[in-house]
């Protein structure tokens, strides 16, 4: 058996952060559709690596497909080429560069923070801070109609005359 | 003769369209009670001719009538009678035959269970929804007309795409559409109330209906989509966070928001505002989700400007109703009066948070969708975002809103006490950490964290049972009491519960199928044997197969636990002949609510073929969760005070003023 079992690989193990991984990042697929046993790398620990980097990095002639899902030729050489260069020694972050290099920012599926990005990146916390923000106003301005229900002194002060009649 | 009936049927609904566009809401600005009544035979006058259109188009698919192109374009004379018919809404122009044919069927049932609402608002609803008939009229006659002749006739059809052929195109699409379309109601009630400029706890409790059987809907036709995307396609992945997915992923967010906020506008009359604009979104991204499928412009901004009568056409009709109902909404929704007032800490707080999160989850995918094609067109750059961006974000926007959805139902109207809300739940809490640790141990190892995410679905579910429970009483009052108690609740009640009970099912079934499934890619001979979920498949060898309309090679498996054979399946390599297209069928065998999942690759020198078995624990609770939603939303609308159309049956008399709520 060449292929043999592949879990996930965990990243940084700061608590939430493992838990934020083990919930969502893995969510989608657990796919390797295209993945054959003669391409799977001896060492599992690299193997799991290059599954992790093969998952961020979009088939360029597919539909939203990762290399890792798609069984496209392209696909596939860039299936060898990650698994060349981690074999070669690489870190993840230089086997990405490498492929970007190549093939510019379209192939990553997650893209990098950047000037281009950072509308895309910023647009849910600060929606998040403007809704909140939004909220805490709304709240706030609604005492300000129970005072205007409530009364004036002025008007208080007739109350009391007319009850005292 | 029947397809120029059917187109010519089009032709008529157009200028019945026109007309219901138009006459009732003079009729509604006079108070001429004639004018108003036009809407409702207008509308059923429209279904009709819809209907005729539709069926028309239907009898040529079913005849194989491969004079109409569009009929030659998509089916096939030796295709099995089931795809010929859902194969009219397997193609651009036959599902926009069906997108309006649900609109029309929308109206019509307004037209009829609509009989207790105030005149003017019927009139102005049905109108509304005649704008859009119109609308998509105009483009289905003068950009997809499905009637169009060849000359002459050829003599066999193109076939449909083989990955279409499937049980899912009959169900998926129309009840996605019933979904998606359905929330057109909510829109023509809002801006019918703009309209009028009144808007009440009563128009709140007609639109809840509406909004509630689109939203059960879509949660049905999304998850069927789905559970068709994961057999069909072959790899086992389930939610790819495609353009098209996030295109009727976005209006289900909305509308869950919209049901949420709609109870508080009926309950507490606050919230009219936001409510009426949450309405307005979300038909918004169901126009913006047709748009995005039907323009093109998802697979490439250049495939949308080759051809790009259709994507204009539809952009138009986008910025008409989604701009005419924004700018409408500026003009008068200031005169609306706001409602009732709340703490922070209270059931409307808690919908509000709900709102928040929902909202700008919503939003999230919508600029994930959308960035790349703004990008593009502003910059000329192309970058790519994809599952891992919406996971992680969508992801990190979830977890608080799981977490505090037990809360919720626990906290009073007005103002609530959160301590309360506590000491009611830490037992449920509990439970679910017990729950998780039971499963996580259950299902040997797997990363530690995982136990947070199965106690966050059992949480979900646990939190569910909880509000019944305490709504019984159980635990305070007598058994008997509490059960009759239990009984005596609202159907509504009920529905809310399981609607949040299937949600931590789903959860459950998520973080189960992704953190303990396992992959395994080997190289078979026949004879060969794999491990995999506990289970051993022993792979028998392949055979070649024939069906209707394409040749197939199985491969055949035995699979066994524990040295007893326990079943077998097959796994296919499909090729459809008209179009040469190859298909993967893959094998799939449920245990209980875990799956394997055989799927074959390519054959390999020397009699090999590489095959692909996932183990995926307890995935079906993914879409049985949804089904359970699902359920829910059908328990809520039996509920008498919602039946559709019902509101005031009972007091007819009363008419239109309302009793309290509850």
């Amino acid at each position: 058996m060449t292929g043999g079992e592949a879990r996930p690989a965990l990243a940084n193990p700061g608590l939430l952060a493992t838990l934020l991984l083990v919930l969502f990042v893995f969510l989608g697929p657990l796919p390797a559709f295209a993945v054959n046993p003669n391409e799977v790398l001896a060492d599992p620990a690299l193997e799991q690596r290059a599954r992790a980097i093969s998952a961020q990095l979009r088939c360029m002639v597919c539909q939203n497909q990762s290399i890792d899902d798609s069984n496209a030729d392209l696909a596939r050489d860039l299936r060898i080429l990650v698994r060349e260069r981690i074999t070669n020694g690489d870190t993840d972050r230089q086997v990405i560069d490498y492929v970007v290099s190549r093939y510019g920012e379209f192939v990553l599926l997650n893209p990098r923070l950047g000037a281009k990005t950072i509308v895309l990146w910023a647009a849910p916390g600060l929606l998040l801070l403007i809704g909140a923000g939004a909220i805490i106003v709304f709240i706030r301005t609604r005492p300000s109609q129970r005072t205007v229900a409530a009364l004036s002194a002025e008007e208080q002060a007739r109350i009391d005359e007319l009850l005292r009649k | 003769m029947i397809i120029e009936i059917g187109h010519y049927a089009l032709v008529l609904a157009l200028a019945t369209a026109l007309i219901v566009s138009v006459m009732p809401m003079i009729g509604a600005r006079r108070g001429d009670m004639a004018l108003m009544t036009l809407a409702t035979t207008g509308s059923l006058t429209l279904f009709l001719l819809v209907t005729l259109s539709f069926g028309a188009l239907t009898w040529a698919y079913a005849v194989s009538d491969f004079s109409v192109m569009n009929v030659w374009e998509n089916s096939h004379s030796l295709m099995p009678m089931i795809y010929k018919y859902s194969g009219v809404w397997g193609n651009h122009e036959g599902s926009m035959m069906l997108w309006l044919l649900i609109l029309t069927f929308f109206s019509a049932l307004v037209a009829v269970f609509g009989r207790n609402l105030p005149e003017t608002l019927k009139a102005n609803v049905l109108a509304v929804q005649a704008w859009i008939a119109t609308a998509f009229l105009f483009f289905i006659l003068l950009t997809s007309n499905p009637f169009l002749r060849l000359n002459p006739a050829p003599a066999e059809g193109q076939d449909l795409n083989p990955v279409l052929q499937d049980l899912g195109l009959a169900i998926h699409p129309p009840l996605l559409y019933l979904g998606y379309v359905g929330f057109s109601v909510s829109f023509s009630f809002a801006v019918a109330a703009l309209i009028d400029g009144r808007i009440d706890a009563a128009w709140a409790r007609w639109v809840r209906p509406w909004t509630l059987a689109a939203w059960t809907c879509l949660t049905a036709g999304i998850a069927m989509g789905s559970y068709w995307a994961y057999y069909e396609l072959g790899w086992g992945g389930w939610w790819f966070w495609d353009p098209v997915e996030n295109a009727s992923f976005m209006p289900w967010l909305a509308g869950t928001a919209l049901l949420h906020s709609a109870l508080v506008m009926e309950k507490r009359e606050a919230l009219k505002i936001w409510t009426v604009l949450l309405a307005i979104m979300t038909f918004s991204l169901s126009l913006l989700g047709t748009f995005l499928v039907r323009s093109g412009v998802l697979t490439s901004v250049h495939a949308f400007a080759t051809d790009p009568t259709r994507g204009i056409f539809i952009l138009c009709i986008l910025a008409l109703f989604i701009g005419g109902a924004f700018a409408l909404f500026a003009w008068r929704a200031p005169m609306l009066k706001a409602g009732g007032i709340f703490a922070p800490i209270s059931r409307e707080g808690a919908l509000v948070l709900n709102n928040l999160i929902l909202t700008v989850a919503t939003a999230t995918v919508l600029t994930g969708t959308l960035y790349p094609l703004v990008l593009e067109t502003l910059t000329g750059e192309k970058i790519s975002v994809g599952a891992p961006f919406f996971n992680m974000t969508f992801g990190l926007l979830m977890l608080p809103l799981l977490v505090v959805v037990p809360f919720g139902p626990m906290l009073a109207w007005k103002r609530g006490d959160l301590l309360g809300a506590f000491q009611r739940l830490y037992a449920f809490a509990g439970l679910a950490l017990l729950a998780g640790l039971a499963f996580y141990y259950a299902q040997h190892g797997g990363p530690v964290m995982a136990i947070f995410g199965l106690a966050l679905g059992f949480w979900g579910m646990f939190g569910a049972l909880a509000d019944l429970w305490h709504r019984g009483g159980f635990g305070k009052a007598k058994f008997s009491v509490a059960v009759r108690r239990l009984a005596g609740l609202p159907r509504s009640a009920f529905g809310a519960a399981i609607g949040h009970f299937g949600l931590g099912v789903t959860v459950l079934g998520i973080v189960s199928a992704t953190t303990f499934g396992t992959e395994t890619v080997v190289e078979m001979k026949p004879g060969a044997s794999v491990d995999a979920g506990g289970y051993s498949l022993t792979f028998d060898g392949m055979r070649d197969a024939v069906g209707p309309n394409y040749t197939e090679s199985r491969g055949h498996f035995t699979v066994a636990r524990g040295g007893v054979t326990v079943a077998d399946v097959w796994s296919a390599k499909r090729l459809y002949t008209a179009r040469r297209m190859p298909t993967t069928e893959a094998g799939i065998l449920s245990f209980g609510a875990s799956q394997l999942y055989v799927s074959l690759g390519d054959a390999m020198d020397g009699g090999g073929i590489v095959v692909r078995i996932w183990w995926k624990p307890f995935i079906l609770c993914i879409w049985g969760g949804a089904l359970v939603m699902m359920f829910g939303g059908f328990v809520s609308l039996s509920d008498r005070r919602l039946r559709v159309g019902a509101p005031s049956r009972r007091a007819k008399a009363a008419r239109p003023r309302l009793e309290a709520a509850e």
